[in-house]
């Protein structure tokens, strides 16, 4: 009825070749963008921010990275939290090293040295797969927080430990820091949200998507027709750790403002951004926003049911939630291995043929 | 995107609740996780206390007290959520249990206006009120701590320990680093060697921890624990047969369900403490009365009379007291967040006013000033005894070194206003 290719006559490749090519489509994705940045900085306050967009965006950012390098490239990491934490610890240096320059740069800037950090720990990915891989960005992970807690240049030898991120400003207003407002940090995430998701969605569906997926299929078949592995391989760890070094950077300075290495940038938190991508769907991109959206709202939904409307004891409420949220996830991924993102690429196909299906 | 309507259509609802006439107290509490076991005592007394406010005195002031509860699990993210979630309650003053949380607050609830009370943890150097305005540490901190197990090893040596050796075996982040200057300074002092042992969170795994005591034998063990690392190290220690004697644990890394588990082995191992322990006080049969025999004490009731259950109400007087200074101040029994941050301020806690509440000599006397937030920093020794399942105070309140922790305080606090472009003051 209304999703459907019939009707729409293309004229030129540009038309052919959009990310969007049903009308429809497109349509709903100029609503998420107004609504996002017309509709949303108006209407939230901190509490929505803070607990719902910033991390809703942050995550999206890191699951977008990690499912470039799992979902495209079949290159299993563990080393998320790791990486991560490379992209907090760089924007905190360079914060703190030049304050004269804008934090969007600093946040760009942490991105490109995860990258780099992260073509180092994807070099095994040349002689090892699989299982063994996950372990080699396993000992990524350890290392990198081990170092992060060890070396206290890192930390400006602050008797704690901790980083805390200075006041900075964007156009003159402060987007880091205790004086922000909801809708600055939330429109900083944005816009980094905005670039990444074009960003990896062009860089997916074109020739370097293509390689990665070739080497993710077979990667002797890869070889045989001219793929690169070292370049395909290498490329998928740097743009992967950037998205993860600009999604931990932010989650440093504009979501918590001060972090722990050791705690905020845990195995946990590579296990989080792991499950994120095989619940949303492996190789997609609206499913690593999908991931996102799940892990991180559904505990915050359940909390304010059980404990604000229902009254629960809070420690109950807690418990239960690993539990609902533990039974959803093995409740999805029988009901649909392939994600969210499959969930939805089937109503897509069930709409096209509706109302007549065959 | 469905899932996201129905969550933002719920959260507005519990988000839109308006904030209630009563006085608004928050506890973030974490009642789950590694450090439930430290967790759920003090959540109870915290929350007992101000039920026997309600039901015994009607209030503070006439103004029933509604605490809000908020989990956090000891984790920074999930604690910047409740923090959010319960600053539109109107809560007067945040004690998050936990030094991290504690670092992401403090420039949080400073550009909020809400004061928050970290009783012996957080930012050790918000004891300087006029950098930190709306941070609270009395009555005591973590160097004082620090300060004071060193005094307590000099007395039972007569005065040296030059050349004696001590292990610091800590939660390595901020909580667990925090006396590492200040043992290194006293060591300087007093001419010990400092070993430093970081254990990684949460703290189940300290075989080569204990494995390099063992070995390098150090004459006494500092431990700066929590949660299940306490219980760990302390059976570690026991099975490398450490004596109990040489091990003390700051106030955090000493209440019965942390010796508990190491059986008769654990007897004799002290810690600090900046409060006193048992149930002996008048406070408790009233708990008794208009609480428990109720059916409305927090949990399941069963924490009444432990270390960190005293300290939580030991946490909730305190509050109290600040908040009914704050009405007295500011002449109305409502008090707002900010008026509560004065009452804080000019909080004067006297040895009468404590047997007034039936809790004659249960913490030291103090008072709060803009110069001082942190009070004077006296803490005691315990020592458990496995037989009687109870801590002993084995001495008196000590004061902690001022000669060696003024100066560290003015410069860590100095440091964080420059950060951040503070003009230090009182107003």
């Amino acid at each position: 009825m209304f999703y459907r290719e019939a009707g729409e006559f293309k004229t030129s490749y540009v038309d052919d070749n959009q990310t969007f090519p049903i009308r429809f489509d497109r349509y709903r994705y100029y609503f998420v963008l107004f609504a996002a940045f017309l509709v949303i900085p108006f209407a939230v306050n901190d509490y929505w921010v803070n607990a719902v967009f910033m991390p809703f965006l942050i995550y999206s950012i890191a699951a977008i990275g990690l499912n470039i390098l799992v979902g495209y490239c079949g290159q299993v990491s563990l080393g998320t939290g790791g990486f991560m934490a490379v992209g907090a610890y760089a924007c905190y240096k360079l914060m703190t090293a030049m304050p004269e320059v804008n934090i969007f740069f600093h946040v760009l800037m942490a991105g490109g040295i995860t990258a780099m950090v992260g073509m180092a720990f994807g070099l095994p990915s040349l002689r090892i797969k699989g299982f063994y891989l996950a372990v080699a960005t396993l000992a990524a992970q350890f290392f990198l927080v081990w170092l992060f807690n060890k070396v206290p240049w890192f930390y400006n030898y602050s008797a704690s430990g901790q980083i805390s991120a200075p006041e900075r400003t964007v156009f003159g207003i402060a987007v880091t820091g205790a004086n922000t407002s909801a809708w600055a940090s939330y429109m900083f995430c944005l816009v980094f949200v905005f670039i990444c998701g074009i960003l990896a969605r062009n860089l997916t569906r074109g020739t370097q998507g293509r390689k990665w997926m070739a080497i993710r299929d077979m990667d002797i078949a890869a070889e045989i027709i001219g793929v690169d592995p070292l370049k395909s391989k290498l490329s998928a760890f740097a743009v992967s750790s950037f998205f993860i070094g600009v999604s931990g950077a932010l989650f440093f300075s504009v979501y918590l403002g001060a972090v722990e290495v050791g705690e905020a940038f845990g195995i946990t938190k590579s296990f989080l951004v792991l499950f994120m991508v095989i619940i949303g769907g492996l190789g997609s991109i609206f499913g690593s926003f999908a991931g996102a959206a799940f892990l991180v709202l559904l505990p915050v939904l359940l909390k304010n049911v059980l404990v604000g409307m229902l009254g629960w004891p809070t420690d109950l409420a807690a418990h239960l939630e690993f539990m609902i949220v533990g039974a959803m996830i093995i409740i999805f991924l029988i009901a649909e291995p392939h994600g969210l993102a499959q969930l939805w690429r089937v109503a897509k196909e069930k709409l096209r043929l509706w109302p007549f299906p065959h | 995107m469905k899932l996201k309507l129905i969550s933002a259509a719920i959260a507005a609802l519990v988000a839109a609740s308006p904030a209630m006439a009563d006085l608004t107290f928050s506890s973030l509490s974490y009642r789950t996780g590694p450090y439930a076991a430290n967790g759920i005592p003090f959540a109870d007394g915290y929350a007992d206390y101000f039920t026997l406010l309600n039901e015994r005195d009607g209030g503070i002031g006439g103004e029933q007290v509604n605490l809000v509860e908020c989990e956090t699990g000891y984790n920074t993210e999930k604690g910047v959520e409740c923090f959010e979630s319960t600053k539109g309650t109107g809560a007067l003053v945040y004690q998050p249990l936990s030094t991290g949380i504690t670092y992401q607050l403090i420039p949080k609830a400073t550009a909020d206006n809400i004061p928050m009370h970290t009783m012996g943890y957080g930012r050790t150097s918000a004891k300087n009120g006029k950098v930190f305005s709306h941070i609270f540490n009395y009555p005591a901190n973590y160097w004082d701590g620090a300060s004071v197990a060193i005094k307590h090893l000099l007395d039972i040596n007569d005065g040296d320990i030059s050349g004696k050796k001590v292990a610091l075996v800590y939660h390595n982040s901020a909580y667990g680093k925090e006396p590492i200057r200040t043992l290194e300074e006293l060591s300087k002092k007093h001419g010990y060697d400092l070993t430093l042992l970081p254990v990684d969170h949460p703290g189940q795994e300290q075989k080569s921890q204990w494995l390099q005591i063992r070995r390098e034998r150090p004459d006494y063990v500092i431990m700066y624990g929590w949660g299940v690392m306490n219980q760990v190290a302390i059976q570690e220690a026991v099975n490398i047969r450490f004596p109990m004697e040489n091990f003390i644990g700051i106030w955090w890394s000493g209440s019965e369900n942390d010796v508990k588990p190491a059986g008769e082995a654990a007897n004799g191992y002290k810690s600090l403490t900046f409060h006193n322990v048992g149930s002996d006080y008048p406070v408790y049969e009233d708990i008794q009365e208009f609480v428990v025999d109720e059916g409305k004490a927090a949990g399941a009731g069963d924490q009444i009379g432990t270390v960190l259950y005293n300290r939580g109400l030991y946490a909730a007087m305190l509050a109290a007291e600040a908040a009914k200074t704050a009405q007295q101040i500011h002449g109305t029994s409502a008090i707002t967040p900010a008026m509560m941050r004065d009452g804080m301020e000019k909080l004067e806690m006297t040895e009468g006013k404590m047997t007034a509440l039936g809790m004659p000599n249960f913490g030291p006397s103090f008072n709060v000033s803009c110069e001082n937030h942190g009070g004077d920093g006296y803490a005691a020794v315990l020592q458990w005894d496995a037989k009687a399942g109870e801590w002993n105070m084995i001495t008196d309140y000590m004061q902690a070194d001022q000669d060696v922790l003024t100066p560290l305080i003015d410069d860590d606090s100095e440091s964080y206003a420059k950060e951040n472009n503070l003009t230090p003051g009182c107003n």
